[in-house]
């Protein structure tokens, strides 16, 4: 396994976080500049899935990689997910630095045993002998009426099972950085993004899919979330496509004077239970709004960190999520269920009565 | 020359030969019906989540041999069940074009009153169904067929999908299966050389599927040139095989991907592109037929306004429909009242 000894050794020299310049991006470009960049720097490194040669990737994760490192290191599987997860796994495990792709997080169930039996459990099985410095990358979300099957965000499901590293980039700083550390991670990393934070010329989109990414390399550290805006009044805690939503909230409801504090989450595995408590001390009043299933997920979790801590810190505490119904095709259901900006703003309303 | 090889090895009477043509004519008729409406209201820019039709949107436009040929053997009490590209299958079944058309526009007089929409078509009453996850519909189909066999019917199920289903593992596990237990099914592959951005032979080891057949035990036949004919003539095969207690048959169909994978797919992959339009089966068919006598250009019109009429009042319908009322958004996880 040499390949991965370099690749750490390298991580510990990256700048953390460095200020974010004027060069701007959108979120699927940040994302290709990072897996660009590792490819270039470790051979170990090669990008796997279903259309993510040619195509680039059909949320454009991949989009010019094949172009600059040809088919032996972009290459297009076969619609055999558990043969090329499990290759990934297998290859990870002989020191080569896979990043698979998963065209829609809900095709896991095709392929879960490699994901959450294999990759997420040779670490702790073999007793820390055998490392699988794997990323698996794969879309979320809804909100342009895919339906039931290629809606959800499921990260709650992931994140659930021990032994992968889960991230949720919102915007292209945390998406390139994000990116770098899991491909210089010696863990199994899945990173997940919300194909409405891409900035896709098709798709609906918030200006928040833009912003400003360094040209260099730098990691944001996996498990470390983000106050992206300060306020007094109540805490959203949220991660993905729902940070935009709740900024613009915020904003708005700033006119009115209530001042509203924004937790990007940007890890789910492992949470960052101390910005969690830290918000929720500082205003007493957390609502999660999570674009995953309400019941037995996310926001359980942060309301289980919060009380668990002291169970007198909050005044108020509500959640805004998909209710437990799988996501409907008429746009009319689907954003009835949808973490939608009115959704938030009447949420926040609520919660700051208490 | 073609038509009387043909005719020798199906044996078709006219009125079926017209039959496939029509058929044919009605689910292209459709398709375009929707490509037209799909793009109406997406502009400026595409934005796939707007329109009156939003989402993925992957139509059939070119496969429409195979759906005739197969659905022209299977009564309405047998099953299919298809993929994320199932309109020419939905039709060819028998499914009532109001009920499709409004699920396609996601309305309450939708099949899934808009819950479902175009990937997650079901309808009972004629046993079609659909998946959007690829592969998927292998195993539902060998429940189908236990069913049929439990019950001591000779109804059979169909199973239809992409080539580059065929790698998936629910394929394999499915013919080792309904082969190991005799179930009347037929397994139908839709090779249109593209999965997606992959080409086939990107993708698959073998240069056809039939051949995988035998190492499952089960007999497996390759229709070269999307010719609904031959089509019609193997599926009669493997249905009446199925039907007789001989157990599982494939078939896999050279067929067409006209179009692009979903709408808004430029297909830069595709090097062939510029050629696709001259290999549209319909008119090839169309002219066949017309140049053995059985179809005057009259008839041919009037087949296309009859198709148009249907369709034109499904669309209608279906836009004038209701669409689903928010308040019941959490309607249907489970049946009611249990
Ligand atoms: C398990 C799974 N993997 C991947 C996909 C994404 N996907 C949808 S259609 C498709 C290509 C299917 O190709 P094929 O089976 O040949 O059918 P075609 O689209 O050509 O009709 C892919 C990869 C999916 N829906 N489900
Ligand atoms: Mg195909």
């Amino acid at each position: 396994m040499g390949a991965t000894s370099n690749a750490t050794a390298a991580q510990t020299s990256l700048p953390v976080e460095p200020d974010a310049g004027t060069r701007r991006l959108n979120t699927a470009k940040a994302l290709q500049e990072a897996i660009g960049s590792q490819m270039e720097q470790d051979d170990s490194v090669f990008v796997m899935g279903e259309d993510v040669a040619a195509y680039g990737g059909i949320f454009s994760s991949t989009t010019g990689l094949l172009e600059k490192f040809g088919p032996d290191r972009v290459i297009d599987t076969p619609i055999s997910e558990s043969a090329f997860i499990g290759l990934g796994i297998g290859a990870a495990v002989e020191g080569m630095r896979p990043i698979v792709e998963l065209m829609f997080v809900d095709f896991f169930g095709v392929c879960m045993d490699q994901i959450y039996n294999h990759m997420a459990k040779i670490h702790f099985e073999s007793g820390g002998n055998v490392r699988v410095p794997m990323v698996l990358m794969a879309a979320v979300g809804g909100g342009y009426s895919d339906g039931a099957q290629h809606s959800q965000t499921l990260w709650g499901t992931f994140a659930h099972l021990p032994g992968m590293k889960l991230v949720v980039p919102s915007n292209p700083y945390d998406a390139k950085g994000l990116m770098t550390a899991a491909i210089r991670s010696d863990d199994p990393v899945v990173y997940m993004f919300h194909k409405g934070v891409m900035g896709l010329a098709w798709m609906a989109k918030n200006k928040r899919s833009i912003g400003a990414v360094p040209e260099e390399d730098y990691v944001v550290p996996i498990g470390r979330a983000k106050v992206v805006r300060e306020g007094t009044d109540v805490s959203i805690v949220t991660l993905s496509l729902s940070v935009h939503h709740s900024l613009d909230v915020a904003e708005k409801l700033a006119g009115e004077g209530i001042s509203v504090e924004v937790l990007d989450l940007r890890s789910l595995v492992p949470l960052d239970r101390e910005a969690v408590i830290a918000t929720a001390a500082k205003t007493g009043r957390v609502v999660v709004v999570d674009e995953d299933y309400e019941s037995f997920g996310l926001s359980g979790e942060i309301a289980a960190t919060i009380t668990e801590h002291d169970p007198t810190l909050l005044r108020h505490f509500s959640r805004v999520c998909v209710p437990d119904v799988p996501i409907p095709y008429a746009r009319e259901l689907e954003y009835a269920v949808l973490p939608t900006a009115a959704r938030i703003e009447a949420a926040i309303r609520t919660a700051v009565t208490a | 020359m073609r038509m009387e090889t043909t005719e020798a090895v199906t044996g078709l009477r006219t009125e079926q030969r017209l039959g496939l043509l029509r058929q044919m004519i009605l689910i292209r008729t459709f398709e375009e019906a929707i490509l037209r409406e799909y793009h109406a209201d997406k502009s400026p820019g595409f934005d796939i989540g707007k329109g009156l039709v939003p989402g993925e949107m992957h139509l059939s436009a070119g496969q429409e041999p195979v759906a005739a040929g197969l659905c022209a053997h299977l009564e309405t009490g047998d099953a299919l069940t298809a993929t994320h590209r199932p309109h020419h299958l939905a039709i060819a079944k028998g499914m009532d074009l109001r009920s499709l058309a409004g699920e396609i526009f996601g309305r309450e007089s939708g099949l899934g009153h808009g819950r479902g929409g175009h990937m997650h078509l079901f309808d009972p009453s004629i046993h079609f169904s659909c998946s959007g996850i690829v592969a998927e519909g292998f195993p539902a189909a060998l429940g189908q067929a236990f069913a049929f066999q439990r019950a001591g019917t000779n109804s059979v199920a169909a199973a239809v999908a992409g080539e580059g289903a065929a790698n998936a593992g629910p394929f394999h596990e499915s013919l080792n299966l309904a082969a190991l237990w005799k179930l009347p099914v037929i397994f139908v592959i839709e090779d249109n050389d593209w999965g997606i951005s992959v080409a086939r032979d990107a993708s698959t080891a073998v240069p056809s599927n039939a051949v995988r057949a035998a190492g499952y035990g089960m007999p497996g036949i390759r229709v070269e040139g999307n010719d609904v004919e031959a089509v019609h003539a193997a599926a009669g095969e493997a249905v009446a095989r199925a039907r007789a207690g001989g157990g599982p048959s494939l078939i896999e169909v050279h067929t067409l991907r006209l179009w692009g994978h979903f709408e808004g797919d430029a297909q830069g992959y595709r090097p062939e592109l510029a050629g696709v339009p001259d290999k549209d089966p319909i008119p090839a068919y169309r002219q066949q037929l017309g140049d053995a006598g059985l179809l005057s250009d009259a008839d041919a019109a009037a087949m296309e306004g009859e198709a148009r009429t249907r369709v034109e009042d499904a669309v209608e319908h279906a836009k004038a429909s209701p669409t689903p009322n928010p308040a019941e958004a959490l309607k249907y996880v489970f049946v009611e009242g249990e």
